[in-house]
């Protein structure tokens, strides 16, 4: 059903990645596609490397822990924004289409006041790519709370 | 971004290649480790602590002191104004001409050869996106409120001549030794005194912050704030409280330095609205124009460096292309040519004489002008010089320096030369003197009476003030944003726009206040002061880093 499933990957919070990376990872054997993750990162020095370069090494050691745990093909790009808060869901989307994604898997915070005023990354890029996106939630849903905001 | 066609933008289409050869400092120190990170209500923050708290209270305290006493503030203010720049006029004077001889230096040195970025680095931006931007950011309003108002008032104080008051002190405001009755030497100095007050000096002072900057951080390894320049000079302590007050002060000065410009770029925009509108001159107005400017730099932050600010910059490029080309045209155009190289010899004649920093007679001029403009360039020197380190990587020290250094001061030469021309040739051959006879914010638009199609110019005039305005806020409110979250350019969206709304409130208190602009100016030449200091100890830094880099 997907050949090659784009996840965007946030190096910084890896740990509230964890549903949607097990999810992609499921997918990928099923379908026998490549998960293909992607990290973006500035060009100026920041936690995650001195450089790009050094942010990149770091993207493909995180590729390689997650097929050593969930034993499916995978591969990364790394992409340099000039201003990753904003441009993220362009860099994104730019990528989806280069790596000829056609399902992407992307962890979200649950919906929010502030959703109104500024749709999260998830929504935007649900809005605007022609293929599949899995949005996951990364807390499971406690039955109270299965009403919309 | 996605469907940008410009093929220099290419660096965000992957990973550049191999960064080449750099001397990366090796320190213990993680970017962001001593951030508070969380969030308010539905709201993330990722900030530098103490950072972040202490500038931010300070801020609100000082604008709280104002509003309470105004009185003693005022008569505080004008104290601090009239200490610093009569006590340390030979300061600010010597070490802006440290910076620009450094400078100079740096250009016809081989370390010139050294990229910004590791030797195999690519520009990010094309020189007109690169030099629109730098350009927008580091002259701003002031190339408005003053293109008209500064050639005029030197030119008509250096043809008063010099008059001694009873203390043996100067009481006129000429340059150097004036130029009594004579008109050709009158306009020839006041045209020199104007270009070296918007010339090499102010640029060299930008083009050693940003350098600074773009070396620690692009070459180095270390955080994009002004503290990273100084880890050659405390080591690991730049990390603890030294490293935290050279980052506060640097946002003090930026705060108050945008919102002084902010202060300028209102006053003029309503007497701009007045005089062609008839709309009423007064608080009213000046807070309504500063609500709506900070609401278009709102929408410029959250559109992001290159879907806002830079697109700004260029329109704001383009517009004041179109008023310099018209104003050239319609005035008497080859005398304004010919008056240019004049000037611009004139300017170099002059400089030896108008850089002395000791000994001057002329101690209004060189106190009340020079004194205050180099605190007022060294105060934005934080905001600008990040501005131009953030968009300047993969450039050479060499093509840096000339293209922030020199071009920069001949387009600011051209600029003063049309405009000033324009007014002063006005007054000499049409003996028309409102320009001359009318306040500061207003010449321009009475020099622009004179000329044809004064009703779509004037509004040119404006919309280009609001514009500048708009895009000295924004890419401020970035910066202070990236200090603040300790050198993090991908900080929560929210934290700009809190930075941005604050100085447009900064702004309209300090208007509001007793002293007015004054009080704002007092800080902004406050701020300077210590900040000249940093600026010194950052030349040496410079030195040792690009020393290093060599041998890499």
């Amino acid at each position: 059903m997907f050949n090659k499933i784009m996840v965007p990957v946030d190096l910084a919070h890896t740990p509230s990645l964890s549903r949607s990376l097990e999810l992609a990872a499921q997918l990928a054997r099923q379908n026998g596609a490549t998960v293909w993750y992607v990290g973006i990162t500035a060009d100026t020095p920041g936690k995650l490397g001195h450089t790009p370069a050094e942010y990149a090494e770091r993207l493909d050691a995180f590729t390689a822990s997650q097929v050593e745990t969930h034993g499916h093909d995978a591969a990364s790009t790394a992409y340099v924004a000039n201003d990753p808060a904003i441009d993220l869901t362009s860099v994104l989307l730019r990528a989806a289409t280069e790596i000829e994604a056609d399902l992407i898997v992307m962890a979200t915070h649950g919906p929010g006041v502030t959703d109104r005023l500024w749709p999260s990354h998830g929504e935007a890029i649900a809005r605007r790519f022609p293929g599949s996106v899995f949005l996951v939630r990364q807390d499971p849903i406690h039955p109270d709370e299965r009403i919309a905001t | 971004m996605s469907d940008n066609p410009d093929p220099s933008l290419s660096a965000d289409t992957g990973i550049p290649e191999p960064e080449g050869v750099s001397d990366l400092i090796e320190t213990d120190y993680e970017i962001g480790q001593d951030n508070l990170e969380g969030s308010l209500g539905p709201i993330g923050f990722d900030i530098h602590n103490p950072v972040f708290a202490v500038s931010g209270l300070a801020i609100v305290a000082f604008v709280f002191y104002t509003l309470a006493l105004p009185d003693q503030a005022g008569a505080l203010f004008s104290a601090m104004f009239d200490f610093v720049t009569k006590g340390f006029d030979w300061f600010f004077l010597g070490a802006a001409n440290i910076f620009v001889l450094f400078c100079l230096l740096l250009i016809v040195s081989p370390m010139g050869k050294i990229r910004l970025g590791g030797s195999e680095a690519t520009p990010d931006y094309t020189y007109l996106g690169w030099f629109a931007m730098l350009f927008a950011a580091g002259m701003g309003i002031g190339l408005v409120f003053y293109g008209v108002a500064e050639p005029m008032s030197h030119f008509s104080s250096s043809l008063g001549g010099v008059t001694v008051g009873e203390n043996g002190v100067r009481t006129d405001w000429a340059p150097l030794g004036g130029a009594e009755g004579d008109e050709a030497a009158a306009i020839r100095l006041g045209m020199a005194a104007t270009i070296f007050h918007w010339g090499l000096h102010p640029w060299a002072i930008y083009a050693i912050v940003a350098l600074a900057l773009a070396l620690f951080s692009y070459n180095k390894g270390l955080p994009l704030t002004v503290r990273s320049a100084f880890y050659p000079i405390l080591g690991e302590r730049v990390w603890g409280w030294p490293g935290h007050v050279i980052d506060i002060l640097a946002v003090f000065a930026t705060l108050f330095g945008l919102a002084t410009s902010l202060g300028f770029g209102a006053t003029q925009a309503n007497a701009g609205l007045n005089e062609l509108f008839g709309i009423p001159i007064g608080d009213t107005t000046e807070v309504i124009l500063i609500t709506v400017i900070t609401a278009i730099a709102l929408v410029s932050v959250l559109r992001g460096l290159d879907g806002g600010v830079k697109v700004l910059s260029e329109i704001n490029m383009a517009l004041a292309l179109v008023l310099l080309v018209f104003v050239l045209l319609a005035g008497s155009t080859v005398a304004v040519l010919t008056g240019f190289f004049d000037y611009l010899w004139a300017y170099i004649e002059y400089l030896p004489a108008l850089s002395n920093p000791i000994g001057r007679e002329d101690v209004n001029f060189m106190q009340g002008w020079t004194s205050f403009y180099w605190a007022w360039w060294i105060s934005w020197s934080p905001f600008v010089g990040m501005f131009i380190a953030r968009v300047s990587r993969g450039r050479t020290v060499r093509e840096f320096m000339i293209c922030v250094l020199l071009i920069p001061s001949l387009v600011c030469v051209l600029w003063m030369s049309v405009f000033g021309g324009v007014a002063i040739q006005q007054v000499v051959q049409d003996g028309y003197t409102a320009a001359q006879d009318a306040d500061l914010p207003l010449k321009l638009f009475k020099m622009l009476d004179e000329l044809p199609l004064t009703g779509i110019t004037s509004l040119v005039g404006i919309v280009l003030v609001i514009v500048f305005f708009v895009t000295s806020s924004d890419s401020g409110s970035l910066v202070i944003d990236t200090i603040t979250a300790g050198g993090k350019v991908d900080a929560p969206v929210p934290q700009r726009v809190f930075w941005a709304i604050f100085e447009g409130a900064v702004a309209i208190v300090l208007l509001l206040s007793a002293g007015g602009l004054g009080s704002l100016q007092s800080m902004v030449i406050s701020t300077g002061l210590p900040f000249t200091v940093v600026l010194l100890v950052m030349c040496v830094a410079i030195w040792k880093g690009l020393a290093s880099e060599r041998k890499a």
